[in-house]
């Protein structure tokens, strides 16, 4: 008697037929598990949502009245016949790979993960287990994301120029993950932070569950340019250009994404400047992860899917691409994913 | 290479031409004049002779990089230089080094120099000891296509600024046959005597599209009208008894067109005229496609010289006796030209169709309805008492051409893009129907909006039937309108037939599959217009 997979792709999400529950879902299921609260991931209309307790505030504020139950990072329960848990994955605070264990045979979804530490998520941790799900948002070798310092003082450097010059900086960031990096990479000299209402309201969740970020104080149609010389504005992608941006004068707009690394893209943006801050795993770090898992089959989800899973291949693993009418929506490099 | 790498990423940074300017200045007033040189030769098109062929660096980088030779040819694509590819997969540099341009252009002779077996070494050391951006520029110079956002009309802008001269003299000096070892920075921008290059062209002058009708154009009496030809553009010069072509692109074409060696017999000494290259047969101006097999060939046997005759259809007059007569009026430029050209018959390879004698806006936009019939692709609108300008600067020539061609077509393939494109499904194949079947017949890659690509894109992702590589077949149910200038008929594709220059110019979500064009469509546009 063949016995189900412990998980397996559905025009739904990623099924558990032990536990009978989907990770992040994108129709409405009754049992949704979110690896993070990016929009991607987290779908509204399901009956009962289960996340890590430091997803839950983003997730609350962004999906409103849900049935939310929480759980700590490591911490195992049953559901159904399937044993979870939920692992640091690094990836924005509150995101998690999911562990399902079901008679000894153990997967792991990665949801979306970065192994190097940013300070502000809870750091990735490999999980041995016997099948991995990856993504492969950045699979390829020419991504290879640089020193977060030197990063750090590009950034610096053009709000310097642009305050110089007597332009505001712009700079387009995703308001989960991206915009709280960002502001933890600026450093204290430099001038006020003003920041685009989403961006504001989210960070604010994340301060009210004690991420040490710098003061930022949020545009309002009241705020004129020249009570904040010298600022930096951050601002979703999609304000940047739009009639949100003609209150602060001649601005230079700045663009913060993995994407960036590639010339093709940063000039496709058509913004001033490329910085090259990712959330997701480069390729050394993917390969990395990978292999601390010691998984045997690898499932490659989002992303460059073939050419990863037979770099894979190569190196003696059984790789698969997960068949795309199940990938759900994947999102451009100009949504937050 | 630190200055010029600078340079570049100050250029690259920015998308307003009044930074670009500014950097490129800044740099021509401080490089090493050697480097300056350079720099205008690079941005001109010009640069070194090809060291290492694209399939050696690939190799060698993978073998760098650790990586296997099919991943690097899949990242390629995606990436969509394969320069930046390289750069991007190297391993971080183990030295580091500031040298000047001009060594690295050195470099790149000295590896040309050497046999096969002994460039790599030579390759792999200049990889360690330059940084990414460098690196990238550096394979830049060595597979050659040095197109990095700066035109050279911007960089003239900015020589201009740096040097004092006028722009529309820099433009003049750039042109024609020097390269950064036959000529001096000096000599080349400074110097007193432009006359030194016998083939020299002058900057060809470039007309704006008309939008909608010629009504704001004044005065129909204060114009002249022509046909719009589909060929390319050239300027065809005899000097010291000797006659060059050059193409708009400022390619020396001369040997590529023999019939025009006639030229020297029927012009005088000191003549420049601007007009189009054409193939031209007993018949006629014959469609584009007939010129294409021409170009790119170096051996030309008989039986294409007689299946595609070329000729030069004049149009302007440039210089003659010698003299830059650019800034006389059109009308007497014109008035020369049919004086040079008078000798010119129907049997030659010079050519000077007629002007278009109009009354009115109005019955000129008659004229133009029957462009397809004279085999023009519109017509030429030139202002009497303006001078030959550079560049494509507004007010004195307008072309004003045909509407399109267009069929409905249904999508069937689609295939992601690259460069600035790499994550969105931009290349699609199309189709039309043949009864039950839908066969391809056409690629295209723009017309959409970035907010359409995005679209299709996610749609193409859950709509995927078959993967092929990198290609995927997708269930055919958008009809997308398919412009093209021509159509002509083409053994090689399975419709039999091939369009010149096919564009989504709509996407018809009004229209079922049902609705689409059919084969027999196509053919019946094939008869009409092939
Ligand atoms: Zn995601
Ligand atoms: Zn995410």
């Amino acid at each position: 008697m063949t016995r189900d997979p412990v998980l397996t792709f559905t025009d739904r999400g990623i099924y558990c037929p032990a536990g009978d529950f989907f990770i992040d879902p994108w129709r409405p299921v009754k049992r949704a598990l979110l690896t993070h609260g990016h929009a991607d991931h987290a779908h509204p209309g399901h009956a009962s949502y289960l996340a890590t307790r430091s997803a839950a505030p983003v997730l609350r504020h962004r999906l409103g009245k849900i049935r939310l139950q929480t759980v700590a990072y490591e911490q195992t329960q049953r559901i159904g016949d399937a044993t979870v848990s939920f692992h640091p994955a690094g990836h924005v605070p509150g995101s998690a790979q999911i562990r399902v264990e079901v008679d000894g045979e153990c997967w792991v979804a990665s949801g979306d993960y970065k192994t190097i530490e940013d300070g502000l998520s809870e750091p990735f941790s490999p999980v041995p287990c016997h099948v991995f799900i990856t993504e492969s948002t950045f699979g390829l070798p020419v991504f290879r994301w640089p020193a977060q310092d030197a990063v750090a003082r590009e950034l610096l450097d053009w709000w310097r120029n642009s305050v110089d010059r007597g332009v505001t900086p712009v700079l387009g960031a995703y308001s989960l993950g991206k915009a709280q990096r960002v502001l933890s990479l600026l450093t204290e000299d430099i001038g006020p932070i003003l920041t685009h209402g989403a961006i504001e309201a989210t960070t604010q969740v994340l301060r009210d569950q004690g991420l040490r970020l710098p003061p930022t104080a949020q545009v309002t149609p009241d705020t004129k340019t020249k009570d904040h010389l010298g600022a930096i504005v951050l601002a979703p992608p999609g304000a940047l250009g739009g009639a949100w941006m003609r209150r602060f004068g001649p601005v230079s707009t700045g663009f913060a994404s993995g994407w960036m690394q590639m010339r093709g893209v940063r000039r496709r943006r058509a913004a001033d400047r490329g910085f090259v801050i990712s959330d997701h795993a480069d390729w050394d770090g993917l390969n990395q992860a990978i292999a601390a898992t010691g998984a045997e089959k690898i499932y490659v989800t989002h992303g460059y899917t073939d050419i990863f899973a037979r770099w894979l291949r190569e190196g003696g693993l059984d790789a698969d691409v997960v068949p795309t009418e199940y990938e759900g929506e994947t999102l451009q490099d100009s949504e937050e994913s | 290479m630190k200055a010029f790498a600078t340079l570049f990423n100050r250029i690259d940074q920015t998308t307003r031409t009044t930074v670009k300017v500014a950097a490129l200045a800044e740099y021509f007033a401080t490089a090493p004049e050697q480097d300056r040189l350079w720099t205008i030769a690079l941005f001109s098109g010009r640069r070194p002779k090809r060291a290492v062929t694209t399939t050696r660096l690939r190799e060698w980088a993978a073998e760098r990089a650790g990586l296997p030779l099919w991943l690097v040819e899949e990242a390629y694509p995606v990436v969509g230089d394969l320069a930046e590819t390289i750069a991007l997969i190297l391993p971080p540099p183990t030295r580091t080094s500031d040298h000047p341009l001009t060594h690295w252009i050195t470099v790149l002779k000295e590896i040309a120099a050497r046999p096969e077996p002994e460039r790599k070494p030579l390759v792999l050391a200049a990889w360690e000891q330059l940084t990414p951006t460098e690196r990238f520029l550096f394979n830049k110079l060595m597979t050659g296509g040095f197109r990095i956002g700066v035109s050279q009309k911007l960089m003239t802008r900015a020589l201009a600024e740096a040097t004092g001269k006028e722009a529309s003299e820099l433009a003049h000096r750039l042109m024609g046959n020097w390269t950064p070892d036959t000529v001096s920075f000096h000599d080349l921008i400074l110097g007193d005597d432009l006359g030194g290059d016998l083939s020299r062209p002058y900057p060809f002058y470039l007309a704006h599209a008309i939008e909608g009708a010629p009504d704001a154009l004044g005065s129909p009496q204060e114009w002249s009208a022509e046909w719009k030809w589909d060929g390319i553009r050239g300027q065809l010069i005899v000097r010291n008894r000797q006659h060059f072509v050059w193409s708009r692109g400022e390619e020396l074409m001369t040997d590529r067109f023999p019939e025009l060696a006639r030229a020297v017999d029927l012009l005088p000494d000191g003549t420049v005229l601007d007009g189009e290259i054409m193939a031209w047969d007993e018949d006629g101006p014959m469609p584009f496609n007939a010129l294409q097999k021409r170009i790119g060939r170096k051996n030309l046997p008989k039986s294409l010289l007689r299946q595609a005759p070329v000729v030069f259809a004049a149009y302007d007059a440039l210089e003659w006796d010698g003299v830059d007569r650019r800034d006389q009026p059109y009308s007497t430029r014109r008035a020369q030209l049919e004086r040079l050209l008078a000798a010119a018959t129907t049997q030659h390879a010079l050519r000077l169709p007629p002007l278009i004698a109009f009354d009115d806006w109005p019955d000129l936009a008659r004229i133009r309805t029957t462009a397809r019939d004279n085999r023009a692709e519109g017509l030429m609108l030139k202002r009497l008492d303006s001078p030959y300008l550079a560049g494509r600067r507004k007010g004195d020539w307008w072309k004003w051409k045909l509407d399109p061609l267009t069929v409905d077509a249904v999508m069937i393939y689609a295939q992601s893009g690259h460069g600035r494109r790499a994550n969105l499904f931009t290349d699609f194949t199309f189709a039309v129907r043949d009864g039950d079947d839908l066969v391809p017949f056409t690629k295209a890659y723009s017309g959409l909006t970035d907010v359409e690509f995005r679209e299709i894109t996610a749609w193409v992702r859950r709509n995927t039937l078959q993967r092929f590589g990198p290609v995927r077949q997708v269930t055919p149910e958008h009809v997308f309108e398919i412009a093209f200038e021509g159509i002509h008929a083409s053994p090689r594709h399975k419709s039999g037939i091939a369009l010149r220059f096919p564009r989504m110019s709509r996407w018809r979500r009004d229209k079922p599959v049902s609705e689409a064009n059919t084969l027999d469509d196509l053919k019946a546009l094939l008869a009409l217009y092939g």
